[in-house]
């Protein structure tokens, strides 16, 4: 398993370039971070690898996983799961409800997909909150709910758009290091852009530096 | 000449429906849309009624189209006619008299002549000079047919008024000692153009020109008096004359409230039954001035284009059906007094009109006095325009 | 991107374009061809100016023309003003969420509003009946205090509804502004509080509340319902002397009144032209203003008059609310009583069968027209969505089309166009000619709580493996669940007033609450009027229960929507 970029490169509405072509190789279970000035388009870069590009924005280059080329492929269709800062579980849902609403339809039955559902719950230290609404939720529970939801996806690269700026410093680095276990314990390979030299230092993988043309 | 034509043509398009048993075959299951002002709460749960009885005896239901102004069903038939909808029209009867008759007979919006197939024609007098002939001076000529008896009538309430005004002449003196108590509908309706008549027929120098197509110097010698009476009655009247009650309704309302002193109805029984409903003091009471006062028959006409002209055709001659007739005359109903010919009734239905019940605040046949003619259709629509172009600015 | 997107948004922009948009050009150019005297019909071919001098002919036309301005410019520009000052007084006290207390003034139908109004207002009505005991009055005053000659009823009735729209417009606006920071740097280089408001608030304000502000004006200049019921009569405004000229007796007056109609449009066309032109001027005389540096004198009196008589406005709908329903309970009730001497049901009794079926019409009309408008307004809001784009100017000027045209406009002329293709007189015409103004409203309400949600939500249900479908259904409608049951309520209350097109294109057949009310307000009894009318005020009410109760019970548990901290 592994993400390759080759000469990704993402123009505004106005044609513009908003950074230098990027080419970029992330292995399995590996965590790569993006780092780059407020505004050079970070979270715009991961939108493009994701598929979540607004109307106007338009990517060149190709995003290849496992061999495939995904660049054209909708973002429902990618495999490539998102975590942002914010958590963003469905305010509709319950924690437990939420947590399923991305199981893959291979696993069949009431029972298992409630079984995986405890099963991820139960490693983020979330047992017993299934029908908890979440928005009564601890922003370190958010988090590591939020993790667990990608991953019980069964995605196949993972971007992180600095997952961990929310949080308080001394949760922060409780937080780095579920996820990072995670993603390494399931060989995902993961992108993640931060603002944060720290979270860098912690991914412990290669750190690209963007910057505007 | 062109609307002649026309005329002609929807005449001889029309099925003939003589039968009368073919008739009732066809208009078994129909809905008829019967557009009828809606303004007054006891007809229309007269009209329920009859939709009900047509119902259980000919199979025919009764949709009352409620109308604020008669007129909107004739702007409804004359814009299906644009719209080249020559059948299934919307309407299928209405209640109609006066100018909306001649607008619609002379435009050949009417079905018939069908009064004539109608089995309950029997009981009128459709004598060429009787009053269910004509309408306001037109010939009804089978175009509608008669439902009611309407006689102009002002009502006051007793408690506060002791000796209201005997003629028409007496009005602005009256008014002049009780400013702002009296006032009348807006003579763009109905009901005000009749107290403008009734003003008209006793005023005008020479009252027989009346019943001739107004000309314009006709018209300038018959109501010079009549604008001189009203410039003199109308500083004195409710809000100095400024505004109008949009109808007798409306009219009757200021009375309840105490606004007004007098109202005018064209339903003698409306006060009696005004009191038990609550909408009018106990101490209501009708008065008729001295000479008389206008009266006139409502009818029912058949669009050309209406979609259930057969089921039309059976209400109003379940309208004629001298049972019917009683029931409507009934104070509790509607006290609407009968259109059909006494002569020509058998000694039971006879019989049922005498026994029917009265009120203190129901008039007698004489204290209604003599009828006085409607005049000219054309009298009213110029009468309108005349008093708009002098009053409204 | 996505060729999804493309359809839907091909189809959404199809259905605007040919089921609202088309009928209201192709009513009102029907409407312009009679205007200059072309009507087959009644043998009219060539085209003529005659309905024109027809029309400046008919008496009273200067005066309708004269009272139309009057109340439908002095009722907007009066309601404007007040509704910033009393913003600028109490906007900084208001608790949050206290705006929905503005509900209830939104929901009453106009001409629910107006008959209680003339009660309260008329010579024999309830503020009379409070003065009667002091002033001595055994019998009502002689003064015109409704359908006065000067418009004053009209002024105060088109306020009573004008006002809380208003407020509610520039409150929600305020709400995109940090207002408190920016009154405290004002404050502390020596303004004062309304000079602040005027020089640096209101500029702000101004660009979003326009459109609504035109719309106002639009309807204030084009009102009939409630102008028949509180208005002048001696002669109408325009526009209800227009209807009037519709219906008339003679069918040749189709074609003034066709005239009227087109002038009619003309003039809400000037009074926006006039708005915009006063927002250029006043731009740069605004920028002078400020560059003086002038302080100004204290605004305070003026802020406090506003208030005032906001809340004065706002009392005298409730109060005429409440008398709606005193009367509909009363048998006797004369003056100088302030209450009833007897009370009764039988005016519900009596007429239920009648005001049952009227009510039934009423809500099988406003069901409809809300689903169509809100699944129409879904799938336009979607395809923007799924497109991952904006909204263009056009298509923002096509949802307000129908709003900003008046209606006695066009409707005449799409009253033929509907009979041409079969549908007179029918139930499908009155859905058809309602959805024309519930739409416009319900694409608005829903438009900015659509577009507030966040993007990465959809983003991440999708990162999650669900497509287009699923994210509409399992995601974005239940997230937004509370604000298209809004949209659906305020469709409801649209439905439920509509007047006009329910009479034209119901060819007077579809009884509803709102046209039975009006025919009734000029009737005898009005105790049957307070049945209509408080049944017409209940409808939206009932409504907006709905759309309150729903999202708290369903999302009971969910702290997000379930509204306690609804901003």
């Amino acid at each position: 398993m592994s993400l390759d970029l080759t000469a990704i490169c993402i123009r505004n509405t106005a044609g513009k370039a908003l950074f230098a072509p990027l080419t970029l190789r992330v292995p399995p279970g590996e965590v790569v971070t993006v780092m780059g000035p407020s505004g050079v388009g970070k979270s715009t870069l991961l939108d493009g690898i994701g598929g979540h590009l607004s109307h106007g924005f338009h990517l060149t280059g190709t995003v290849m996983l496992n061999d495939q080329d995904v660049t054209h492929t909708p973002a429902e269709a990618r495999r490539i799961g998102v975590v942002f800062q914010d958590a963003l579980l469905f305010p509709h849902l319950s924690v437990g409800d939420n947590l399923a609403f991305g199981l893959p339809q291979h696993l069949k039955g009431r029972d298992p997909r409630r079984a995986a559902v405890d099963a991820a719950l139960d490693q983020a230290g979330l047992d017993g909150l299934y029908s908890r609404d979440p928005a009564t939720l601890s922003g370190g529970q958010r988090a590591r709910a939020a993790l667990m939801r990608s991953l019980l996806a069964e995605p196949l690269a993972l971007l992180l758009d600095e997952p961990f700026a929310k949080l308080d410093a001394a949760l922060r680095d409780d937080i780095r290091q579920f996820t990072f276990a995670h993603v390494h314990q399931r060989a995902i390979p993961t992108l993640m852009v931060t603002h944060d030299p720290a979270d860098a230092d912690a991914a412990s993988g290669e750190v690209i530096q963007l910057t505007t043309l | 000449m062109k609307l002649t034509l026309l005329a002609v043509l929807a005449l001889t398009a029309t099925p003939v429906l003589a039968d009368w048993q073919q008739t009732l075959d066809a208009a078994r299951g129909q809905t008829v849309y019967w557009n009828a002002w809606g303004g007054d709460e006891r007809t229309n749960a007269f009209i329920a009624w009859v939709g009900e009885q047509t119902a259980a005896k000919y199979g025919v239901t009764i949709e009352q189209v409620k109308l604020t102004d008669t007129a909107e069903a004739v702007t409804r038939v004359v814009s299906e006619k644009a719209a080249g909808q020559d059948q299934g029209g919307s309407v299928d009867l209405i209640w109609i008299n006066g100018p909306n008759f001649l607008a619609m007979k002379a435009q050949g919006l009417l079905h018939g002549p069908f009064v004539a197939d109608l089995p309950n024609s029997q009981y009128l007098d459709l004598s060429p000079t009787s009053a269910a002939s004509v309408d306001f001076t037109t010939p009804v000529e089978g175009m509608e047919s008669p439902w009611r008896l309407a006689k102009f009538v002002f009502t006051y309430d007793s408690a506060r008024v002791k000796e209201p005004p005997m003629t028409m002449a007496d009005f602005p003196a009256w008014a002049a000692a009780h400013p702002g108590r009296f006032t009348h509908p807006d003579p763009s309706n109905f009901m005000g153009a009749t107290f403008l008549k009734q003003a008209l027929i006793e005023l005008a120098p020479d009252p027989v020109v009346l019943q001739s197509p107004a000309t314009d110097a006709s018209f300038a010698a018959a109501t010079a008096p009549l604008w001189a009476w009203y410039d003199a009655l109308r500083p004195n009247l409710w809000h100095q004359g400024a505004t109008f009650p949009e109808n007798q309704s409306a009219q009757q309302q200021l009375l309840n409230d105490g606004e007004v002193d007098m109202s005018m109805s064209f339903d003698p029984a409306s006060t009696a039954a005004a009191i038990g409903q609550g909408l009018l003091p106990a101490t209501a009471r009708v008065f008729v001035p001295d000479g008389g006062s206008i009266g006139n028959i409502s009818y029912v006409a058949i669009p050309y284009n209406a979609a259930h002209a057969a089921g039309a055709e059976v209400v109003a001659n379940f309208l004629l059906d001298p049972a019917t007739q009683a029931h409507m005359q009934d104070i509790e109903v509607l006290g609407s007094y009968s259109v059909l010919d006494d002569s020509k009734l058998d000694d039971a239905a006879i019989a049922d009109f005498a026994a029917l019940p009265t009120a203190p605040a129901l008039p007698s046949l004489a204290d209604l006095g003599p009828t006085l003619l409607e005049p000219d259709a054309s009298w009213m629509t110029r009468l309108t325009a005349e008093w708009a172009r002098r009053y409204t600015k | 991107m996505s060729h999804d997107g493309r359809n839907l948004r091909g189809m959404v922009l199809g259905v605007v374009s040919f089921g609202l948009i088309a009928p209201i050009l192709l009513g009102l150019w029907q409407t312009a061809t009679a205007a200059f005297g072309i009507l087959p019909a009644l043998g009219h071919q060539t085209p003529t100016l005659a309905p024109w001098a027809m029309l400046a002919d008919l008496p009273g036309f200067a005066t309708s023309l004269r009272m139309t301005l009057v109340t439908g410019l002095g009722s907007t520009l009066l309601a404007l003003l007040l509704a910033t000052g009393f913003c600028a007084t109490v906007h900084a006290r208001l608790p949050p969420g206290s705006a929905r207390l503005l509900t209830p003034f939104l929901a009453v139908p106009h001409a629910a509003m107006a008959v209680g109004l003339a009660f309260l207002l008329a010579p024999s009505g309830w503020i009379a009946r409070a003065m009667a005991p002091l002033a001595g009055w055994m019998t009502p005053p002689d003064i015109a205090t409704v359908n006065d000659d000067w418009g004053v009823a009209l002024t105060i009735g088109l306020l009573v509804k004008e006002l809380p729209f208003l407020l509610l417009v520039i409150l929600s606006a305020l709400s995109q502004i940090p207002v408190a920071r920016q009154m405290a740097a004002g404050r502390a280089l020596g303004y004062g509080r309304g000079v602040v408001w005027v020089k640096i608030i209101m500029p702000q304000v101004w660009p979003l509340v326009r459109l609504p502000v035109w719309v106002t004006l639009a309807y204030a200049l084009s009102a009939v319902d409630m102008a028949i019921i509180l208005g002048p009569s001696n002669p109408p405004t325009l526009a209800v002397a227009i209807m009037r000229w519709f219906f008339d007796p003679d069918p040749q007056m189709i074609l003034p009144a066709s005239a009227g109609a087109i002038l009619q449009a003309t003039l809400v066309a000037a009074g926006v032209t006039l708005l915009y032109i006063a927002e250029r001027v006043a731009a740069p005389i605004g920028r002078w203003w400020l560059r003086r540096g002038g302080r100004g004198l204290s605004t305070e009196p003026g802020l406090w008059l506003a208030t005032a008589a906001s809340v004065l406005l706002m009392a005298a709908g409730l109060i005429a609310m409440l008398s709606l329903v005193t009367w509909s309970l009363s048998w006797r009730w004369t003056f100088p009583d302030l209450l009833p001497a007897s009370w009764s049901l039988k005016p519900w009794a009596a007429h239920s069968g009648d005001w049952t079926r009227a009510l039934n019409r009423t809500l099988i009309l406003a069901l409809t027209t809300t689903c169509l408008s809100l699944v129409l307004a879904m799938a336009w809001l979607e395809g923007e969505d799924r497109a991952r784009r904006g909204r263009a100017a056009w298509a923002e000027a096509l949802i307000y089309l129908p709003l900003l045209i008046p209606q006695i406009g066009f409707l005449y002329g799409l009253n033929v166009v509907f009979l041409r293709l079969g549908l007179g007189g029918s139930l499908t015409a009155v859905i058809w000619a309602q959805t024309l103004f519930v739409f416009p409203y319900v694409m608005i309400t829903l438009s900015d709580p659509w577009r507030a949600l966040d993007p990465r939500i959809t983003a991440t249900a999708a990162a999650l493996g669900a497509g287009p479908t699923r994210r509409l259904i399992a995601v974005k409608l239940p997230i937004l669940l509370r604000p298209i049951l809004t949209a659906a309520a305020i469709g409801v209350a649209v439905s439920v007033a509509q007047y006009l097109p329910t009479l034209f294109m119901g060819a007077g057949r579809i009884a509803t609450l709102t046209t039975e009310a009006v025919a009734l307000s000029s009737g005898s009894d009005r105790r049957v009027t307070g049945v209509y009318a408080t049944l017409q005020a209940a409808l939206p009410f009932a409504a907006y229960f709905v759309a309150f109760a729903i999202p708290a019970m369903l999302h009971r548990n969910r702290r997000a929507l379930s509204g306690a901290s609804h901003a």
